[in-house]
């Protein structure tokens, strides 16, 4: 059976891995090459860059960046942050990236999404949404990084992206991003039984547990995660062990074992 | 290894991702956009992302079809990815009226799954020996799958609300629904047991 993937993002910033890690055996831990190759290495089933990068000017850095990952690492690579045209895309894909994610640009133009899956497919196409509750219930589509908030219900905008030919979704629950207490469950759920498309979790993970609820009772395809991986707490390959453990379908980490 | 392998580019397709998966397991890769540069291939592989007509259309266009069939059943090796082990066969649901490649008698349909596309890495079992296939973990990303007409071509198969076609294998034609270049050091391997056999 299909298996639920186990996403590490990292965020770059001027071709740099930003976040802190607990590789301490690496040379250089803002490797964004060499940190790709250790999570694969330790079972991730894809790798996530989001780009942080303040200025357009950047952009050919990231390209090279995702070119010279492409190189070394042998699983879907995403990338996602300021990307807002066709071409935009079409760089980034050709540098060697799987998929791409677009998050203000869809909402602002939802036909971006429909050009962009005409040019590369829907399966290439990954449409990010950042959202937050309501007091009313629901919850409301945040674009610009989380800082504007659109009116938008999250869960009928996931719909007309999927219409408009988004192939995946990848989901961040603001209230809980970062905080590392669980991820927003009832998103998830409301969003499983909304969209025929996978959606990744993203936003949440403190701990194992807080992984396997999302993918169960969440009924996630795909935890993103970064915090968790990046500052120490566990490794992707601590995580898939203990998932396994506990009845969650993950690919093992050590993919040569075909006991699995 | 130097394995001369002519990777089919139809321009669609991952041509890329397995020019790399490839070279990083010893092959020297050429790249083939016209049929006549397709002629004289040993190892031919034809990657595959994309939708069933737009690729059947592509390669028409550049005389791809003509080249991939001749090299096929000249017997030479073949790997085909993906939409690139689909078009083998006559027709597929995602293009109804364009025909295949005709190469191996059956139809492509559709996934009656809750999740279409599946994307992911899915168990993959072997049901008879092969040189090159074993069973695993492999990365795939289709809404369609397969359904030849003769089932003792079907190599492997995996399970997405139904048992479905992960490879096919006939002589020295190798076709699998997965992608083995981004699947890790399992799709790594597998591609280096197709050059070495």
């Amino acid at each position: 059976m299909l298996t639920k993937r186990i996403i590490p993002c990292l965020d770059v910033r001027d071709g740099r891995v930003v976040k802190g890690t607990r590789f301490v055996d690496l040379r250089d831990a803002g490797d964004p090459v060499g940190l790709a190759a250790r999570y694969e290495g330790e079972g991730a089933d894809e790798v996530f860059f989001l780009d942080i990068t303040a200025s357009a000017e950047a952009r050919g850095i990231l390209i090279r960046v995702v070119r010279a990952v492409a190189e070394r690492v042998f699983i879907p690579l995403g990338v996602g942050g300021g990307l807002r045209t066709v071409e935009d895309m079409a760089e980034v894909l050709r540098a060697g990236a799987e998929k791409v994610s677009v998050n203000t640009a869809a909402v602002e133009d939802p036909g971006l999404v429909t050009r962009a899956a005409a040019a590369f497919g829907s399966q290439a196409v990954v449409v990010a949404i950042d959202a937050r509750a309501r007091a009313s219930g629901g919850w409301e589509v945040f674009t610009h990084g989380g800082r504007r908030p659109t009116g938008m219900d999250a869960v009928g905008w996931a719909c007309r992206a999927v219409e408009a030919g988004a192939g995946e979704l990848l989901v961040t629950s603001m209230d809980c991003d970062g905080v590392q207490r669980g991820y927003d469950l009832a998103l998830y759920q409301a969003l499983a039984d909304a969209v025929p498309v996978p959606v990744i979790a993203s936003g949440g993970a403190g701990g194992v547990e807080d992984i396997r609820a999302v993918l169960c009772e969440g009924r996630a395809d795909a935890a993103l995660a970064a915090s968790i991986f990046h500052f120490g707490r566990w490794t992707v390959r601590e995580v898939k062990v203990r998932l396994r453990a506990l009845g969650v379908p993950v690919r093992p980490p050590d993919d040569e074992d075909s006991a699995g | 290894m130097s394995a001369d392998v002519t990777l089919v580019d139809y321009g669609g397709g991952n041509t890329g991702s397995m020019a790399r998966a490839l070279a990083r397991v010893g092959a020297g890769v050429r790249v083939a956009a016209r049929g006549a540069e397709a002629g004289d291939a040993g190892r031919l592989v034809l990657p595959g992302v994309g939708h069933f007509g737009a690729v059947m259309e592509a390669l028409r266009e550049r005389g791809l079809d003509g080249a991939v069939a001749r090299h096929i059943r000249a017997g030479r090796p073949f790997l085909g990815v993906c939409v690139g082990l689909q078009v083998l066969l006559d027709e597929s649901d995602e293009a109804p009226g364009v025909p295949g490649l005709g190469l191996i008698p059956g139809r492509v349909v559709r996934f009656q799954a809750a999740k279409v596309p599946q994307v992911g890495f899915n168990r993959v079992e072997t049901v008879r020996d092969s040189r090159v296939l074993a069973p695993g973990y492999f990365y795939f990303v289709n809404s369609y799958h397969a359904v030849p007409a003769d089932p003792s071509v079907v190599a492997a198969t995996a399970e997405h609300g139904v048992r479905f076609t992960a490879a096919l294998e006939v002589g020295a034609l190798l076709a699998v629904q997965f992608h083995p270049e981004k699947s890790g050091s399992a799709g790594l391997a597998l591609l280096h047991r197709w050059l070495s056999c």
